[in-house]
């Protein structure tokens, strides 16, 4: 587990500041703790360079954001890393493992586990289906033991967990509701949940807080923030930078498909490399004084 | 104008022969299509496979009926391993391309001249049903009478046994789809990348699926072989796999007893349309007597279509069915 | 939009019966099967005597010897389909088959009066091409007919391909619209006498028209609902079972000729012999094709047409009117399938289901050069036919489908996206 490093009773927020502090601000640099390291991750789409990752690591048990303008390459990055779609060439490694070329639903079983863009909530399910979708080594998914009905016992276990983490997510009420009937805030915390049914440890969240109404931001917000509190590694992918510098210790930018810049939010935004990127991109927005708020609209290749 | 008769034909048909042999063909479509948006066009080649097993195990093997039946599963899930592998990676449209083309070449084999020896050609296969009636507990003279309509005690025996298979593959897929396998398969139905984020290996989801549906139509194709004492490449077309999908979405998707309450209406109504028609041919009717008994024939087929049409519009979801359930607005 | 599907489809039923109660033939007594046995030289007809026919059948088996004047006659225990043979070896020398595997006739249906009395059933004789000639000369004519059958499943595949590509519907009906050009160029030859130019020009404008018909009743409105793709693909299952059978209610089960250039005796090219109306359906298949190709590569319809295939939203953003492309598709789709059928009415007579038996070879074409590419599904048609007719050398004619079908599961297993197609366009 992450926290076989912190035996310190400091907050991980802290501790995964601390551990970032004296990495260099240079694209593709060493972590201390890496988790997620990728090596010549290239993929193409008809000619067109989509993903172009010479190297990248993600710091064990911190919150690192992937921003760039449309069409860096990120969902695609994403999709890759976690085996949704197959590149050219390129090798990565989680957990010291080499999961390169390892199909998806084994990625997930590795402690690999994603969100993503377009949410997947199963809307002709009931909430509460949806998060058991989500348990693991489930006997009632063996066709045998499914007729024989030997998963009584353990489906009962499996519905209190589930219902913990709807408590936890605000989503109880809802939990006989279809989940198409979820508004677009509290599908992605559903999935979010039903993620954790998998006991993950690693979250990746493409653009965790697309179309999520700004009530339910800070909640999100702090849900993310509770996933490193409880020890897991969080990537995601977002374009809202208040977000970006609210929540994450560690930002990776990129533009046309490589890692441009890499840093604390601060000092990222401030990166001239990152600024020019994101004017040469399509951009309808300017940069604000504060640093930059980016367009939240969305569709990376 | 025989209204009676009409009546008695619409009752005998409705819990006949062919509504046994469809109820189980659309049970294994509800499986593949209904609960797992699988969309398999080639039912009639898991049905031709588990008739010819029995037909050619009997006449050409010397074996007995239940060897018969043993291979015709084996064949079944045989073929369902065969068209899976190559499809179920790849967008539904294929898999609906390739099932009907295997349907297509299972059954221009069969009715070869090439391979007459053994299928029997274009004439198929008689004389293997004897192993099956030695079974049967009623006596010779146990008539069912309905009306005009005599049900003789070998096709009572067929027809208790075709309902209890009937009732058995109900119950099997009742105890799955309420299992977290059902969970899984439904989940597939909906967007099988979300199944797969969660650790789940969709592919055998979906090939457990296949080789379930394709199962259950091994057993219509064995229901078929012994109540018609007969096996015929013919009786495989295509059409029987598209009837079968019209049961199955008339009586409702995704729901355990949609194909048993389809076939039964649908089965009452085809074969009501036929005698009515062929009723008012003889008595003359205005409109009607300008048609003979093929056009009659081939009337009905037809309001098939324009029926699986209709419903697929205005009542996607059959009888049984709830709209908010169904996978039919996929990609 | 039922009472808008309702009034199309009645429209088409009154022009139906018309027609069909103007075509039906004359009733005869008794259940037989027969025919005229003539052999076609230099354009006059010659009877063939002493030829042996079969007539295979539901149990029963009998067979009759053509007479003096080639007639011949079986008559029959029943109604019922029926497989007529000619046996090859009693023909007199030097006259074949013109189509070498017409040596069965399969599923003859035989109906009570009304439709007929005497089925009659014609193999086409001319002068003898298959007794003498070698393997090579074999593979020649073999070559030659694979591809005449492969511009034939091009007309069909080019249509069911771009309409695939514009609207993702795979469209099972697409066979009916293949028979429709057949069927309404024989009732307007055989059956309201006209001449068969323009009886096969109507039936081109016809086909055109009932292909803007089936998106206008049916498939645009189902779009504007929002119904989805395998709902769409399950109503056009419904429509083909619908069509397939409204044609035989009103054309009946047999098959039929053209009133002109039916049976027309072969020219020799070195090797390879041809009637006349194969090389017409050469030219005419090609000439078709390749207009179709320049109109979808060089107008701006063609280039909206390609331009809504790779991306609906971004055409529509781009100012494109995606549903008169879409109109301008079916249109297009629906006249080279009509006139697929047209020409298949020479090399497979005329019926009910020709469309639906070679729906499957045009879906394999299809799969095979790649769903939704132009190029992929001329070459993937031209590949399918020429197989099936080559490995006739190898394998019994009965099984040439089989082995074209194969070939689709096989190539589904290496590429999954065709011969021609694009690996995004999978998934």
């Amino acid at each position: 587990m992450p926290d076989s490093a912190s035996t310190s009773a400091m907050p991980k927020h802290e501790e995964a500041v601390r551990f970032l502090a004296d990495v260099p601000r240079e694209p593709g640099v060493p972590k201390p703790d890496p988790i997620l390291v990728a090596d010549g991750v290239h993929r193409n789409f008809g000619g067109l360079t989509a993903v172009d990752v010479k190297h990248v690591e993600i710091q064990r048990g911190s919150i690192t954001a992937l921003v760039g303008p449309n069409g860096a390459g990120k969902t695609t990055f994403f999709n890759l890393l976690t085996g949704f779609d197959t590149p050219d060439s390129g090798s990565w490694l989680f957990n010291g493992k080499d999961i390169a070329g390892v199909p998806s639903y084994r990625v997930a079983r590795m402690g690999m586990v994603r969100t993503f863009q377009l949410t997947k909530a199963l809307s002709k399910m009931t909430v509460i289906d949806n998060m058991r979708l989500g348990g693991t080594n489930q006997v009632g998914e063996r066709m045998l033991q499914a007729i024989l009905g030997l998963w009584r016992g353990q489906e009962k276990t499996i519905t209190a967990k589930a219902d913990e983490l709807l408590s936890r997510f605000k989503l109880f009420e809802k939990r006989e509701d279809f989940a198409g009937s979820l508004s677009g805030g509290q599908r992605k915390l559903l999935e979010m949940a039903r993620a954790l049914m998998t006991d993950p440890t690693m979250v990746m969240l493409d653009e965790p807080m697309a179309g999520v109404n700004p009530a339910l931001t800070q909640s999100l917000l702090e849900h993310i923030k509770g996933l490193r509190e409880d020890g897991m590694t969080v990537l995601f992918v977002e374009h809202d930078m208040d977000v970006v510098r609210d929540i994450s210790d560690w930002v990776i930018v990129m533009a046309q498909g490589q890692v441009i810049a890499e840093g604390p939010p601060d000092e990222v935004m401030r990166n001239e490399a990152v600024i020019s990127a994101y004017l040469g991109g399509h951009h309808d927005k300017a940069l604000t004084d504060t640093g930059v708020s980016f367009t939240q609209e969305s569709s990376d290749s | 104008m025989d209204w009676g008769y009409i009546f008695a034909v619409m009752v005998t048909s409705a819990f006949g022969l062919q509504a046994i042999v469809f109820g189980l063909a659309a049970i294994g479509i509800n499986v593949q299509f209904g609960y797992t948006g699988l969309l398999n066009f080639g039912q009639a080649a898991f049905m031709a496979v588990g008739g010819y097993a029995v037909a050619v195990t009997v006449v050409e093997l010397g074996l007995s009926f239940w060897w018969g039946v043993l291979f015709g599963l084996i064949g079944a899930v045989l073929l369902a391993l065969l068209l899976g592998v190559p499809t179920l990676r790849l967008r539904a449209d294929y898999l609906a391309i390739v099932t009907i083309a295997a349907a297509e070449i299972i059954r221009l084999i069969l009715r070869s001249v090439a391979f007459k020896e053994i299928f029997g050609g274009s004439d198929g296969k008689q004389a293997f049903a004897d192993g099956f009636f030695e079974l049967s507990f009623l006596s010779a003279d146990a008539d069912l009478r309905i009306g005009p309509a005599v049900v003789n005690d070998r096709q009572l025996f067929t027809y208790i046994v075709g309902w209890s298979l009937v009732a058995l593959a109900c119950l099997v897929v009742w105890l799955l789809v309420r299992s977290p396998w059902g969970r899984v398969v439904k989940g597939i139905r909906e967007d099988e990348d979300a199944v797969r984020s969660l650790g789940k290996n969709v592919f055998v989801y979906k090939m457990q699926a296949l080789v379930l549906g394709g199962i259950f139509g091994a057993l219509a194709g064995f229901v078929t072989a012994v109540g018609a004492q007969n096996v015929n490449p013919d009786s495989f077309k295509t059409d029987a796999t598209f009837f079968a999908y019209a049961i199955l979405i008339l009586g409702g998707a995704a729901r355990v007893f949609g194909p048993v309450l389809g076939t039964v209406i649908f089965w009452a109504l085809f074969q009501g349309t036929d005698v009515f028609l062929r009723e008012g041919i003889d008595a003359g009717l205005p409109i009607i007597s300008l048609m003979d008994g093929t056009q009659a024939a081939v009337l009905r087929v037809m309001l098939v279509g324009l029926g699986l049409m209709l419903l697929m519009i205005y009542r996607p979801q059959g009888i049984l069915g709830d709209r908010r359930e169904l996978a039919l607005d996929a990609r | 939009m039922l009472r808008r599907i309702l009034a199309a489809l009645g429209t088409v039923i009154i022009a139906f019966l018309a027609l069909s109660f103007l075509a039906s033939p004359a009733s005869a007594d008794g259940q037989a099967i027969g025919g005229k046995l003539e052999n076609r030289v230099d354009g006059t007809k010659v009877p063939v005597a002493g030829v042996e026919i079969t007539v295979v059948g539901g149990g029963f088996e009998g067979s009759a010897t053509s007479d003096a004047v080639g007639v011949w006659r079986v008559e029959l225990p029943d109604l019922g389909t029926y497989d007529v043979t000619i046996n090859v070896e009693t023909l007199p020398e030097g006259v074949g088959l013109t189509e070498a595997d017409k040596v069965t006739i399969e599923q003859v249906p035989v109906k009570p009066p009304l439709f007929g009395g005497l089925k009659t059933v014609t193999f086409p004789l001319g002068v003898s091409t298959a007794v003498t000639t070698s393997l090579w000369e074999q593979a020649a004519q073999l070559t030659v007919s694979g591809l005449e059958f492969g511009l034939l499943i091009a007309l069909g595949a080019l249509g069911l391909s771009i309409i695939y590509g514009t609207t993702g519907l795979v469209n099972f009906a697409h066979g009916e619209l293949i028979s429709f050009g057949a069927l309404a160029t024989w009732v307007l030859n055989a059956g309201l006498g006209l001449n068969f130019f323009i009886a096969a020009i109507g039936g081109l404008l016809l086909s055109a028209a009932f292909g803007w018909l089936n998106n206008a009743a049916l498939w645009r409105p189902l779009r504007k609902r929002g119904t989805g793709l395998i709902a769409m693909m399950i109503v056009s299952i419904g429509l083909a079972l619908f069509l397939r059978n409204f044609y035989q209610f009103f054309i009946g089960a047999d098959k039929k000729s053209y009133s002109e250039y039916a049976g027309m005796a072969g020219i020799a090219f070195g090797p390879v012999s041809l009637t006349p109306t194969d090389l017409a359906i050469f030219v005419v298949a090609i000439v078709a094709l390749a207009a179709t190709v320049l109109v979808l590569a060089k107008t701006r319809l063609g280039k909206a047409t390609r331009a809504v295939s790779d991306n609906p939203s971004l055409a529509a953003g781009a100012g494109i009117n995606v549903e008169r492309v879409i109109t301008f598709v079916w249109i297009i789709g629906g006249a080279l399938a009509g006139l697929g059928g047209m020409l298949l009415g020479f090399t497979q007579q005329v019926s009910f289901q020709m469309g639906f038996q070679i729906l499957l070879l045009v879906f394999a074409a299809v799969t095979l050069g790649g769903l939704g590419t132009i190029a992929g599904a001329i070459f993937g048609s031209i590949i399918v036919g020429l197989f099936i007719q080559l490995t006739t050398l190898i394998i019994p004619t009965e099984l040439k489908n089989v082995g074209a079908l194969l070939v689709l599961i096989i190539i589904l297993l290496v590429r999954p996206y065709g011969l021609l197609g694009r690996r995004e366009r999978i998934g």
